[in-house]
């Protein structure tokens, strides 16, 4: 019996240890804390629903957790980082919002729509690309990043366009915009649960290319360097936005102020180096918004 | 509704691998079940155990870790297990790679409730039937082929027809290992236009249902031809 139980207190004391080393290894690029911009939330207009927000206290953000650079989340972060979430702390912040009163909500791509129209988020900041479907169901404005697909292969390929791909199987996430793009474009889409799945077929030969935004494939290329490469030109485009519901109108007028403000104080760019820039690529001028639709 | 008719085409030949799935799975692992279970039957112990571990792994695993067994970890362990030798076309369809990895892990997993669900057919075949076709002389295989195993067969009618219809329904568990199949391509229809998701929801959903109905009449039929009068 005391052999059982030292045995038990090794066991657990070695778990202790490898748990330990787990809550080691979480990222160290915490993002930034941005602070509440208490200006812009005293001139927010009476009976708005922004100034109910700002006046709750706390705003709940669609983000996506599986998007290195965009919106991702360890499985030891406490926060998520990337580019959206940037661009969602300077959101909360112009309602005078502290990051730390932001509730981050996961959204996947079939529930972004469903989020928004049951009031269970705010705001979608979810790489949630404007399109004339999406706007029958929900508000969306912005783009506050254009991207374009591009192709992620073996460092050793010799593939550089989508056209030397006709045929071919190539690797995207399931029900995705982009395995519509690779289609399209004369190759065979298959899909997988994640992005980081599509990089493991890429590493083992069973597919010689992976496709999605630039941005997102930046990650994995700096994550897996010597091994992967980015290669070809955006053969499509997508213009990622906000998405609000449609029962409130009036915060899409608030929401392209607030993004020019950013473009113009240099928030947004510095929202840009802080993440999609670290992969090395240059911060490109922002985009022009669309005008929000008469209410 | 829309999408769906617009695009109908598509919801077809998504709705054909499901089928293709199921059929070539389907048929290997009824195949491979059928084996199994002589051998947890069988009078040499090894095979014996040997059925018996592995019934009670592949049973207990989640399919999905199946999935990713064959997807991720076996062409790491051995690079011929990525399955690229499997390159057919038939017409529009590609029976890739990723089919014939789908197809083993699916036909694995479903092998080992066949194997149990035709072990409850052999049990329910009276011990005489065994002891009379041993008593004139046939051997094991003998008594298995002629004698146990065509009234196994009968008697495990609907429990058969519950395993293959949990297939049905498990390849869509496909969808999310490079497979244009019906879920994969429910999920693009919701991506492009998610303004009809109710609607497409059901168009999905009625395709399934026509085919387990399908399956389950002409499962039912069979089973009422084949009842042993007792």
């Amino acid at each position: 019996m005391r052999f059982i139980r030292t045995k038990a207190v090794l066991v657990s004391a070695a778990l202790a240890v490898t748990l330990a080393a787990c809550g080691d290894a979480g990222s160290d690029d915490k993002g930034r804390d941005v602070d509440a911009d208490k200006d812009a939330a005293a001139a927010l207009p009476d009976g708005s629903r922004m100034k109910e927000i700002a006046d709750s206290g706390k705003v709940n953000i669609g983000v996506k957790f599986d998007q290195p650079g965009l919106g991702f989340k360890g499985a030891t972060d406490d926060v998520p980082t990337g580019f959206d979430i940037e661009i969602a702390k300077i959101l909360a912040s112009k309602l005078g919002l502290k990051t730390s009163d932001i509730n981050w909500v996961e959204t996947v791509s079939d529930n972004r729509e469903p989020f928004l129209t049951s009031g269970k988020v705010d705001l979608v900041l979810a790489s949630y690309s404007i399109t004339d479907d999406r706007r029958k169901v929900v508000g969306q404005t912005g783009p506050y990043m254009i991207t374009g697909q591009q192709l992620l292969v073996k460092s050793d390929s010799d593939v550089d366009s989508i056209d030397d791909l006709k045929g071919q199987e190539v690797c995207s996430v399931t029900g995705s915009t982009s395995i519509d793009g690779i289609n399209e474009h004369g190759a065979k889409g298959v899909g997988f649960d994640s992005y980081s799945e599509c990089v493991q077929k890429v590493l083992d030969g069973t597919v010689s290319a992976m496709s999605t935004d630039g941005s997102i494939l930046m990650g994995y290329a700096a994550e897996n360097e010597g091994d992967l490469k980015v290669v070809g030109d955006e053969f499509t485009e997508e213009r990622i936005g906000v998405g609000y519901s449609k029962k409130e109108p009036e915060m899409c007028q608030w929401i392209n102020d607030s993004l020019t403000s950013a473009f113009d104080d240099g928030s947004w760019a510095d929202a840009f180096e802080l993440t999609l820039g670290k992969s090395g690529s240059e911060t490109p001028e922002p985009p022009t918004l669309d005008e929000c639709p008469a209410a | 509704m829309q999408a769906v008719l617009d695009n109908f085409d598509l919801y077809l030949k998504a709705f054909g691998y499901t089928v293709a799935l199921f059929i070539v799975a389907g048929i290997l692992s009824m195949l491979l079940g059928t084996a199994l279970a002589a051998c947890r039957v069988g009078p040499v112990s090894i095979l014996r155990k040997a059925t018996a571990v592995y019934v009670t792994v592949t049973r207990n695993t989640p399919l999905v870790i199946i999935f990713a067994t064959f997807s991720f970890m076996a062409p790491m362990l051995w690079s011929h297990l990525n399955f690229k030798w499997v390159e057919v076309s038939i017409g529009e369809f590609d029976f890739s790679p990723f089919f014939a990895a789908a197809v083993v892990s699916l036909t694995l997993y479903t092998s080992s409730f066949v194997c149990e669900a035709l072990r409850s057919g052999v049990n329910a075949v009276p011990v005489g039937q065994a002891e009379a076709a041993r008593a004139i002389g046939l051997p094991f295989a003998g008594v298995m082929r002629q004698v146990v195993l065509p009234q196994a067969f009968r008697a495990s009618v609907p429990p058969l027809a519950s395993v293959q219809i949990a297939l049905i329904k498990n390849t869509s568990v496909a969808a999310v290992f490079g497979i244009a199949e019906a879920t994969s391509r429910m999920r693009s229809f919701n991506n492009d236009f998610g303004s009809q998701r109710t609607e497409i929801f059901i168009a999905f959903a009625i395709g399934y249902i026509v085919i387990v109905e399908l399956f389950s009449f002409g499962a039912s039929r069979l089973e009422r031809r084949w009842r042993v009068a007792r």
